[in-house]
């Protein structure tokens, strides 16, 4: 329950809570990161020609969405990467009411922020594909709709994060969020769908075309992509949380001698402060 | 003497606010000790710590017996805590509020009615709901739960503050009947003629720092137990 | 600390303490009484002028409104419930009161609940009057409000005390939890349109999922609500 162990000698400056992730004390970039960051790069590139050029346009399948099928090579992998991601909060958040300890509750704040860009790109793609092939931006699909909530609920957990000023009080209550709000998400998921079942009947399904091929390879590659520019954002993230922290821990000792120095001409009277002595005088 | 308090350069953040940056305190069982230092010394994170609400995030700290660097909960069933708010419902009255922290400590209704007596507030004001009080009267109920629960340690945060004459002359009764019936006081006031009165003795704080028992450290101040005779005889 | 066997009777004790004490806090203030259910009878009246008072569209969306009326009462129920918990130090004073964790949340859940059966009552009998809407099914019905109502209460009380004590705590609340309640809002709304409609076989299946949910709840409440207590 010990929030913040205060350490004197300011080791906490290189705290162990970093670990992999760290190299250079002062930066959100580490060797791994850089490494990851370059793989990132090239795969782009390599990604962006495969779906762009390299794989062919949707034209077998009975509703041939034509270039437009490409869309999906963004909204799959976003979808995936955010589902990730909010699975890394929950695992952050029941790591902190175990164990306790800063870093956990800064991977889940990490991650959930990333994971909240990554739902708004799902919902933006998924609205554009939605008006391709259902001629609305907006229809009341289950995956969409869930979707949509499980984004509001994660921008409530960020409202909440910096509602919150007293760091162990923000862990401990965004850490019981994180857990609801995952917990949340097949609830609402299949709430959604057996409401829209009721009205719609199958007959809207997801206009999935089929995908095989250069077109599978594309959607799979785009998958591991959107995966590993998750990773790389929740690298910089964390080592961004943990540095904030730190920048805020680091005023402790300056507090504390502060604060020590503040009793200092007070022990003036230092005569008068024993206690016999003084009520011995007052009778 | 059994240690009831004893802090050995304790730390309390307030959010990232050292509160306490090192106190040293002892009190032994059956002691009325006042906590004396300016405003914002720290006195009442002293007393919030001892109650198990602030956590001591560094140094020793053992309130009747329990650790609380290791679990600062585990002490909140035996204190009772007097501090600036009330800790009171105020839609409800007088007698409920006394009687559902009361029976919440587990203790008898007769307990909770016989307390308020022992405050003076039974009869009318018994049924007049807390939101219609006089600071005066609110600080009288909020001592009345206090007494109901028997608690084995009272931390009192200017117990003096909004009372009148009599109230002040009560609240002395009340630490020295506590103290008599086996509990031990520590408490916070700027009453000082009043307070050193009824103190067997006093610490100082300032800036968040215990100021006397460091100086004492060598002489031991437990070496010399206030003699059981100094109880003033109310 | 009292033993395990033990625990369970001194948890249920304290609940009922502190359901006892919500509901003197009520009898005493009558808040809910004179302000939620006028409130939540407003907010019908409301529907209707912006629906037109055409009786066949509002007829049809009765369930709907019916339980958006319910939810917007819950987020006031809930705030006022919690600022009495959260003034003058009570806060503190719950800590220290001895009472279980787990005692205190089942209680201000119980307390919530009873407030909310009685603005259901008035509801339904709002929309009988307001929109015409004759009710059916009545074991549905009444079971759909008992689980609605659990599921509520005990996200409620959870999400209640999160955000007691923090300064944006009123527009806070809402964001957080009215998400998390859109399954109670949809199962309850199917489940009251099959009672409507007289075709309860499709509302059990609802019905479960509103059973699932407060059971889903109750649970997290009870083991979360010792961290949810603590410093605020």
């Amino acid at each position: 329950m010990t929030p913040e162990p205060v350490d004197p000698s300011g080791g906490r400056q290189t705290g162990n809570g970093a670990g992999l992730f760290r190299s250079h004390p002062e930066g959100t970039g580490s060797r791994g990161s850089r490494i990851l960051g370059t793989i990132v790069l090239i795969a782009t590139a390599a990604f962006l020609f495969v779906a762009l050029v390299a794989s062919p346009a949707d034209t077998e399948s009975e509703n041939a969405m034509g270039d437009m099928v490409r869309i999906m090579y963004v909204h799959v992998p976003a979808a995936v990467a955010c589902y990730l991601a909010f699975f890394v909060t929950a695992v952050g958040s029941i790591g902190y009411l175990w164990k306790r300890t800063e870093g956990w509750d800064l991977l889940a704040a990490a991650s959930a922020e990333v994971g909240v860009v990554f739902t708004a790109l799902t919902l933006v793609t998924g609205s554009i594909w939605g008006h391709i092939a259902w001629g609305t931006w907006w229809e009341w699909d289950a995956r969409l709709t869930s979707t949509l909530v499980m984004f509001l609920v994660y921008i409530g957990y960020l409202a909440l994060r910096s509602a919150i000023v007293d760091p162990v009080v923000r862990a401990k209550r965004s850490a019981i969020v994180g857990v609801v709000a995952f917990v949340n998400v097949p609830i609402v998921h299949y709430s959604v769908e057996w409401w829209r079942s009721l009205h719609q009947g199958p007959t809207i399904s997801r206009f999935d075309p089929t995908i095989d091929g250069l077109k599978l390879f594309a959607l799979l590659f785009g998958m591991v992509l959107g995966i590993l520019v998750f990773l790389w954002l929740l690298m910089h993230r964390f080592r961004m949380q943990y540095a904030a922290a730190r920048l805020e821990a680091r005023g402790l000792d300056l507090a504390l001698a502060e604060r020590r120095a503040e009793g200092a001409p007070v022990s003036g009277f230092t005569g008068s402060t024993d206690a016999t002595t003084e009520k011995e005088a007052v009778r | 003497m059994e240690h009831v308090v004893r802090f050995r350069g304790a730390i309390c953040l307030l959010g990232r606010f050292p509160a306490l940056a090192g106190v040293d305190l002892d009190v032994s069982a059956g002691e009325i000790v006042l906590l004396q230092g300016p405003n914002g010394a720290g006195k009442t994170t002293v007393l919030r710590a001892c109650a198990g609400l602030v956590p001591v995030v560094d140094g020793e700290a053992e309130v009747l017996g329990v650790d609380l660097r290791h679990d600062h909960r585990a002490v909140r069933g035996m204190v009772g805590l007097l501090g600036h708010a009330s800790g009171l419902y105020e839609d409800l009255t007088v007698a409920d509020n006394v009687r559902f922290w009361a029976r919440a400590a587990r203790a008898r209704r007769a307990d909770a009615d016989a307390a308020m007596a022992r405050l003076g507030l039974d009869g009318r004001l018994a049924d007049v709901p807390v939101a219609r009080l006089s600071a005066g009267q609110r600080r009288r109920t909020s001592l009345a739960v206090l007494v109901a629960r028997r608690p084995r340690l009272w931390l009192l945060d200017e117990p003096h503050a909004a009372l009148d004459r009599d109230g002040r002359d009560l609240v002395d009764g009340l630490m020295r009947d506590a103290v008599a019936a086996g509990a031990t006081v520590l408490f916070a006031s700027h009453e000082l003629d009043r307070a050193i009165d009824v103190a067997h003795r006093t610490v100082v704080l300032a800036g968040g720092t215990s100021q006397d028992t460091a100086d004492r450290r060598d002489e031991d101040p437990l070496a010399a137990p206030v003699p059981d005779g100094e109880v003033p005889v109310a | 600390m009292p033993e395990q066997s033990s625990g369970v009777a001194v948890a249920f004790a304290d609940a009922r303490l502190v359901a006892a004490k919500d509901l003197r806090v009520e009898w005493r203030s009558r808040v809910v009484l004179s302000q939620l259910v006028p409130f939540a009878i407003l907010v019908l009246v409301l529907f209707g002028f912006a629906l037109d008072p055409d009786r066949t569209v509002l007829e049809r969306a009765t369930p709907g409104l019916f339980w958006l009326a319910v939810l917007f009462s819950t987020v006031l129920a809930l705030q006022r419930a919690f600022s009495v918990e959260s003034a003058d130090g009570v806060t503190d004073a719950l800590r220290l009161s001895g009472l279980d964790p787990a005692g205190i949340f089942l209680g201000k859940a119980a307390g919530i609940a009873v407030q909310l059966l009685l603005l259901q009552v008035v509801l339904l009998a709002g929309v009988s009057l307001f929109y015409g809407a004759t009710p059916h099914g009545p074991v549905l019905m009444v079971s759909t409000c008992l689980a609605a109502t659990v599921g509520l209460a005990s996200v409620g009380s959870i999400y209640g005390v999160l955000s007691a004590g923090l300064r944006v705590r009123d527009s806070l609340l809402p964001l957080l939890l009215l998400p998390i309640l859109a399954p109670v809002l949809i199962a309850a709304t199917q489940a009251f349109t099959a009672a409507y409609e007289r075709t309860s076989g499709e509302g059990w299946r609802w019905f479960a999922l509103l059973g699932v949910f407060a059971c889903l709840y109750l649970a997290i409440g009870i083991f979360a609500f010792d961290q949810l207590l603590e410093e605020s």
